[in-house]
């Protein structure tokens, strides 16, 4: 299957310290793919030099697009361009407009499909009207299959942590994404919002036909998840597989829990 | 109500007034005679005045803090006026009697008050001008002064050099400052916060030395005189009557800005630049163009600078750099704060109190800038968000569960 998301030798390099070693990673269609490994192994800074945030070192990045199969490579472009060609991101530390209301997060989202500028936004013609009217019946639509249409007037800073974190999803997915690429969407969750993102994650699968890369600690989540796991550790990537060769993979045991000493 | 420890709170605040004071309120030094006088009843006013003042501080403070409370605990209710302007019965008489009072203006008060008026006016559509850049994208910008500047002296040289009259070079001028705008964008796109203010402000400074110094070009300090005021279709003006017809220029002006920046601000556009304040890198993720958004907000700020600066040109009929000091910028800005950050009527209230009121205080000499700085700190620890407090229009969602369409409305 051709890959959509092809990361080939990325290598990132902050002065003297390597935090990317050389990675080797594929993302193939309507696949879950999950990133783990200890903290500190580079997981968000390989989530950052894919996106654009960071530009890497070496190495490239190339998509290829389940719209239109064009081959692209992206590094070097910048986050907004990386967003525009269908990869969107949510953050580890919530980056929610936190003084904007859900609906408007959502509508944040719709921008790069979106076109009117300072003519359509001074004269408020019956196109910027109608874009308008559209955006936001599109980001309602969008917030009541994520499940957050309670919330919909609500301002992003007041909701639960579990619904801002769907929140976060929901303005990912705004962007019409073929890959999402979520960073640990269930850290601080309780065990009943884990399960609920764990539905939603699939329905976004099956539904939407979005490919998923995810970082996440929560194993039970990530187990029942991912059709393949890549697991990284001080920058390198040490093994990959599926779930249950991942679990019985020596090199993954002992970088999570050390080396038994009289080994 | 009183309890001890208040007592003993303002006890000590009068000991310490007195002990700040006492340099200078008590000691005087008579060079005549060579004594020195100790003049101990200006210690005990200073005790007793600090002491009741200190008194009303913490009942306002107490005030203040009840008021976040109750915000906290969902009760919020609009502030005054907001509800004078949503309720119909009350602000369409208003509006009336407004816009009555607005044209009637400049024939029934004399040329000076029409004059300090069209200042305050042309005040109010540089605060809105800034507003987008400070209030909406967040970019604190120290140097906007250098807009002016550049939409003053495009005016002024154009005109000395081709004879340009005041309508052709308002829409240059506009589009030279926004040009600038631009230009000052670029380098400082990468900036955010106290070090974005440090280099506009140096931008500010940059342009004013060019001006004061290069004299081939700007006529350095001695400025440029004899710019013509606004034509009116080749007709001669009596004095009297082209102030009144600036006044009237000014009036349109500033209702287009109103206009313009209200339309911008609820559009695709502002909703990327608020997003821009609030967080710049989810911004980008979500695919907004961090460079072409923040240059926008540069340029369209700048916009109404230069054409600020081609109207204050062609009103003064004389411009010299140092019209254009960072106390202009400084002015500016805390209009919009005073106001209130990002409230369209709250820059408008704030330029009317900021640059009428020094004038009509004129009577109390030079003790006017003390009050003005006074009035300044007691806003800003009292109610930070401004006199007209931003109620941000939020995009709500609407819908008649029942026909199940969705109807999309602001409220």
């Amino acid at each position: 299957m051709e890959p959509i998301l092809e990361v080939k030798n990325l290598t990132m390099d902050f002065g003297g310290l390597r935090a990317l070693d050389r990675l080797n990673l594929n993302v193939g269609q309507k696949e879950i793919v999950a990133l783990i490994g200890p903290n500190g192994a580079g997981k968000t800074t390989f989530f950052n030099c894919v996106t654009g945030i960071y530009a890497p070192t070496q190495g490239d990045v190339f998509i290829s697009s389940s719209r239109n199969g064009n081959r692209e490579r992206i590094n070097g472009l910048k986050p907004n361009q990386v967003t525009e060609k269908g990869m969107a991101r949510t953050f580890q530390n919530i980056r929610l407009f936190s003084d904007m209301t859900v609906l408007e997060n959502v509508m944040i989202g719709r921008h790069c499909r979106t076109f009117s500028g300072i003519a359509g936004a001074v004269f408020r013609g019956r196109k910027t009207v109608r874009e308008e009217e559209q955006i936001k019946e599109d980001s309602f639509a969008l917030l009541k299959k994520i499940g957050l249409s309670a919330f919909v007037n609500d301002l992003a800073k007041n909701l639960p942590y579990g619904a801002q974190r769907r929140l976060e999803i929901a303005r990912a997915m705004a962007t019409e994404p073929f890959l999402l690429l979520l960073d640990e969407p269930a850290a601080g969750m309780n065990p009943q919002e884990t399960l609920e993102l764990d539905e939603l994650i699939v329905r976004i699968r099956d539904t939407e036909g979005i490919s998923i890369l995810l970082i996440e600690h929560d194993m039970k989540l990530v187990m029942s998840l991912s059709d393949r796991i890549f697991v990284m550790d001080y920058g390198k990537k040490i093994a990959q597989g599926t779930p249950d060769e991942i679990k019985n993979n020596p090199v993954v045991i002992k970088a999570y829990l050390g080396e038994e000493p009289d080994a | 109500m009183f309890t001890l420890s208040d007592i003993k709170k303002s006890l000590l605040v009068s000991l310490w007034f007195m002990f700040l004071t006492f340099p200078i309120m008590v000691i005087r030094v008579n060079t005549i005679e060579n004594v020195i006088e100790w003049r101990w009843n200006n210690m005990i006013l200073v005790g007793l005045g600090s002491f009741i003042l200190s008194f009303l501080w913490r009942y306002m403070i107490e005030r203040k803090e009840a008021g976040r409370k109750k915000a906290e605990t969902g009760v919020t209710e609009l502030p005054l006026f907001q509800r004078i302007v949503g309720n119909r019965r009350l602000s369409v008489p208003g509006m009336i009697g407004f816009s009555i009072f607005i044209i009637v203006f400049p024939f029934a008060f004399s040329s000076y008050q029409v004059n300090i008026m069209t200042t305050a006016l042309i005040y109010i559509v540089l605060g809105l001008g800034l507003n987008i850049v400070v209030g909406l994208a967040g970019l604190l910008d120290l140097g906007y002064v250098a807009f002016y500047a550049v939409g003053a002296y495009s005016y002024a040289l154009l005109n000395y050099h081709y004879g340009l009259g005041f309508w052709v070079a308002l829409p240059v001028g506009a589009g030279i400052a926004a040009l600038m705008g631009i230009l000052l964008g670029f380098p400082v796109l990468r900036l955010r916060g106290d070090y974005l203010a440090i280099v506009t402000l140096g931008f500010g400074e940059i342009i004013r030395l060019i001006l004061e110094n290069y004299n081939d070009f700007s006529f350095g300090p001695s400025g440029i005189a004899n710019i013509p005021r606004p034509g009116f279709f080749g007709m001669e003006m009596s004095l009297s009557t082209a102030i009144i017809y600036l006044y009237f220029i000014m009036i349109g002006m500033t209702l287009l800005t109103v206009f313009v920046v209200g339309r911008l601000e609820n559009s695709r556009l502002g909703r990327a630049w608020i997003a821009l304040r609030e967080d710049e890198i989810a911004c980008q993720a979500m695919g907004i163009d961090k460079t072409k958004t923040k240059l926008t907000a540069f340029s369209l700020g700048a916009t109404w600078a230069g054409m600020g600066g081609v109207i204050f040109a062609a009103k003064t009929t004389f411009i010299n750099p140092a019209s254009f000091t960072f106390m202009e910028s400084a002015m500016i800005l805390s209009l919009v704060v005073l106001g209130g950050m990002g409230s369209i009527f709250g820059v408008i209230v704030g330029s009317f109190v900021l640059i009428l009121l020094p004038e009509y205080l004129r009577g109390v000499g030079e003790y006017r800038m003390l009050l003005f700085g006074i009035t300044l700190v007691i806003m800003m620890v009292f109610r930070p968000q401004g006199l007209i407090a931003k109620v941000r229009r939020t995009y709500k969602f609407e819908r008649e569960e029942v026909s199940g369409t969705p109807e999309a409305s602001r409220q």
